[in-house]
């Protein structure tokens, strides 16, 4: 191995196959928020069309919906995904955190039960570890899973999790362990949401829509064959999950490259009078998109060449979320008077999706980990700083 | 596609490591800057016996035949240690030049050997650049007039000394009068010859930039697990560990921007000015960073002569102004990217033309 930034002609070739498919089945209208309910329908129906194409995930293994593809390849298929245009991806929690986890610590069963359906489509994940009261400070978690014979009966109080209204099923995390404190006696548990004992409550986000959503879990029941991992293990697995959400593949670099080149583009049309420092924010902003792509670059192939992926999450985490901020406020800026036009408004321009896209990069450096707490697990972490 | 550096790529900069761990102390800057005792020629000895002045030279020519790959881990070394002889100048910018010339002019050849053995100090007084480094300790400078270069004996040039914030960069205005017996190349191929050093000249700055970004950050972050206040050490408060968390953000990614300008630069288009460029750019903004990050973390020791800190953070400053100052850089990129001459878009990072 030597550093050697060409791909070879099998991944020139795979580009082609993914760019045409695209060109092909993109739909050309962009579908509605994956944040509503008329939007989940779309976006679902999309999903189906994806996995129709073998797309859903292209790293698993076929057996599981996927193509065996390398995590180069994966980098291939989004970066040609975000170049057509390409919905959101509804089940994002379930193909990007769940998948992996499971394909790590899934028994075959469970592997051969939640994967292919998850590739699919069919089966809708969300994320519920958060709590009222257990936020950065997940270890505070108060929810239960108490055991009766072969059945785990859940209660608790979720918060914050994404795109719940529109899901099917959830992974959460619960104490096993009744007397347990921190991070000992949690079990990571996966439950349905349309199920007796469980009720979802949508939440506004800041731009009115539900896009997440409260789980009140009043005994509900559910098969001990439910838990990933053993009894007990579930912080330990949750935290590689979180490796993979702040890590690698939740945000991939494709999707910041192509907001760096509408911002370009945007910038063009409002360079004449743009003040001279927004011309530095948005080559800054090329850059930063470019470093993200070429240090992601550096991750997958340290990674295919045997490596692991550790803290250095937290430093990608805080490097995305930043940029994606820094990329919408110049946008904004770019804007003026139009910058608060809904996209619907008569007069709005070339605003487009700049508003939306703004008030999501807020939610950045919070989800996923806040960069408060990224910062502190690189210091104590890697810098080895004292507590 | 694979990016990832070789064992062997890895095993030679660590090896040059250890030697500047050895040589490079900070006692040995200390003296270096205080004028006590004279170490220079035994240190650059040493580094020649390595072989290192001589790693981008063909082997032809006793040189290691090697590429920017190779050398971009030595530059970064050559930074974390703030080596005070012009290691990098030497093997990464003046040897690959006259290599590049030899084919054309024969006295570019003849010396190419003796300068890949380091036997000869070679000075670079290229376009963009008003001072030369190096320049009283040299044998010979290659020097521009508009775009040719011209190849001049240390004897027969004045020199005005110009102290630098880094003492143990030794600078010069070189005064000189160009003429037909010193000149290697005109016109095109100057120029070309010219632009090439100059993309080295950014790249192997912001490689040193990211050593010293890390030689900073790990003194700063060894004091403050020493040093303590109101009963506990000042790194276990988070404005402290938030300061630095951020630098080391910034290095990173820093990172991706030099290797990958690396292996470009070899390709002399407008990607490759993109690429080195944006190194330039996010290497020294870190240096400059860690600086300031490393002086607060301090506190009043940041702001002493007797905190090693100092020697780090002011080869950064020098970097940073040199080879393209930010402003060149950043306009760079703006003509490039926002001007419209770089294709854009998820699917381009690694295009070549
Ligand atoms: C858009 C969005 C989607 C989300 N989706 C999901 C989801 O799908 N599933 C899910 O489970 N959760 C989800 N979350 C929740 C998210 O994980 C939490 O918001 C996050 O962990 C922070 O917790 P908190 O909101 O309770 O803030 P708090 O923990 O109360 O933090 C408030 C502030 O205090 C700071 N702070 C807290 N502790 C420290 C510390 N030790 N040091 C320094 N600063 C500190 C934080 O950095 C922050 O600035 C989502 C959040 C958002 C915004």
């Amino acid at each position: 191995m030597a550093i050697d930034l060409r791909y070879t002609p099998e991944q020139q070739a795979f580009r082609a196959e993914v760019r045409a498919w695209m060109a092909a089945k993109v739909p050309k209208e962009p579908l509605a928020s994956l944040d509503t309910a008329e939007g989940a329908v779309q976006h679902r129906a999309w999903e189906r069309t994806l996995n129709e194409g073998r797309w859903g995930m292209v790293t698993w293994p076929r057996e599981y919906g996927g193509r065996g593809c390398n995590l180069v390849e994966w980098l291939i298929f989004e970066e040609e995904y975000y170049r057509a245009g390409a919905p959101g991806r509804l089940n994002q929690n379930g193909i990007f955190l769940l998948g992996p986890t499971l394909m790590e610590f899934g028994t075959p069963e469970q592997k051969a039960r939640y994967l292919p359906p998850m590739a699919a489509g069919e089966e809708v994940w969300a994320q519920a570890w958060s709590e009222p009261q257990a936020g950065s400070d997940l270890a505070a978690l108060r929810a239960t899973a108490t055991r009766e014979g072969d059945t785990y009966v859940l209660r608790g109080h979720k918060i914050w999790s994404s795109r719940a209204v529109f899901a099917d099923w959830a992974f959460g995390m619960f104490r096993t362990d009744p007397g347990s404190e921190k991070h000992k006696g949690i079990s990571f548990v996966l439950f349905p949401l349309k199920h007796p004992g469980v009720r979802v409550r949508g939440i506004p986000q800041i731009d009115g829509e539900t896009g997440f959503a409260e789980i009140y879990l009043e005994e509900a029941r559910v098969p001990v064959a439910n838990r990933l991992g053993a009894e007990g293990q579930g912080w330990h697995i949750a935290m590689a999950t979180a490796g993979f959400e702040r890590g690698l593949m939740l945000r991939s670099p494709a999707r910041f490259q192509m907001t760096a080149k509408r911002l370009i583009e945007l910038y063009r049309r409002h360079a004449a009078a743009a003040e001279p420092g927004l011309a530095s924010a948005v080559a800054q902003a090329w850059m930063d998109a470019e470093a993200y792509a070429l240090n992601t670059y550096r991750t997958a192939t340290r990674l295919m060449a045997g490596g692991s992926i550790g803290v250095e999450a937290s430093l990608n985490k805080i490097f995305w979320s930043e940029l994606d901020l820094a990329m919408h406020r110049a946008a904004m800026s770019l804007l003026g008077a139009r910058a608060e036009l809904e996209k619907h408004a008569p007069d709005a321009g070339d605003v487009g999706n700049w508003l939306d896209g703004f008030l999501f990069s807020l939610a950045g450096p919070i989800y996923a980990g806040t960069n408060e707490v990224q910062r502190n697990i690189i210091a104590e972490r890697l810098l080895k700083m004292p507590r | 596609m694979d990016f990832t550096f070789t064992e062997e790529q890895q095993m030679m900069a660590g090896a040059f490591r250890e030697l500047l761990d050895d040589l490079c102390s900070p006692e040995a800057l200390r003296a270096a800057a205080e004028k006590r005792g004279d170490e220079s020629g035994a240190r650059w000895a040493r580094i020649a016996e390595l072989g290192l002045p001589g790693v981008l030279a063909p082997e032809a020519a006793g040189g290691m035949g090697l590429g920017d790959t190779d050398f971009v881990l030595i530059a970064e070394e050559a930074g974390r240690a703030a080596l005070p002889e012009p290691l990098v100048e030497q093997a990464g910018i003046a040897v690959p030049l006259l290599a590049g010339l030899a084919p054309h002019a024969p006295r570019a050849a003849e010396i190419l050997a003796q300068a890949a053995s380091g036997a000869l100090r070679v000075a670079v007084g290229a376009p963009g650049n008003p001072f030369v480094l190096g320049a009283a300790q040299a044998g010979v400078l290659l020097l521009a007039d508009g775009d040719e270069v011209h190849l001049v004996e240390r004897a027969g040039v004045g020199l005005v000394a110009q102290p630098s914030i880094d003492t143990l960069r030794a600078l010069a205005r070189v005064e000189w009068q160009p003429s037909a017996a010193t000149r290697l190349v005109s016109g095109a191929a100057g120029r070309t010859a010219w632009a090439r050093a100059f993309e080295r000249g950014a790249l192997y700055a912001a490689a040193q930039c990211l050593g010293l970004t890390q030689r900073m950050i790990d003194i700063a972050v060894a004091y403050a697990c020493e040093r303590t206040q109101f009963g506990r050490p000042i790194g276990s408060y988070q404005a402290i560990k938030h300061h630095l968390a951020t630098v080391q953000v910034k290095l990173e990614f820093a990172r991706a921007h030099v290797y990958a300008a690396a292996a470009r630069v070899v390709d002399a288009d407008q990607r490759a000015a993109a690429a080195v460029s944006s190194a330039k750019l996010a290497a020294g903004d870190a240096a400059e960073l860690a600086a300031r990050t490393g002086i607060q973390v301090h506190g009043a020791m940041g702001y002493s002569w007797e905190v090693d800190l100092h020697f780090y953070m002011k080869r950064a400053w020098a970097l940073i102004g040199s080879w393209g100052d930010r402003s060149f850089h950043m306009r760079r990129v703006q003509s490039l990217v926002l001007g419209g001459s770089l294709p854009l878009g998820s699917d381009q990072t690694f295009v070549r033309s």
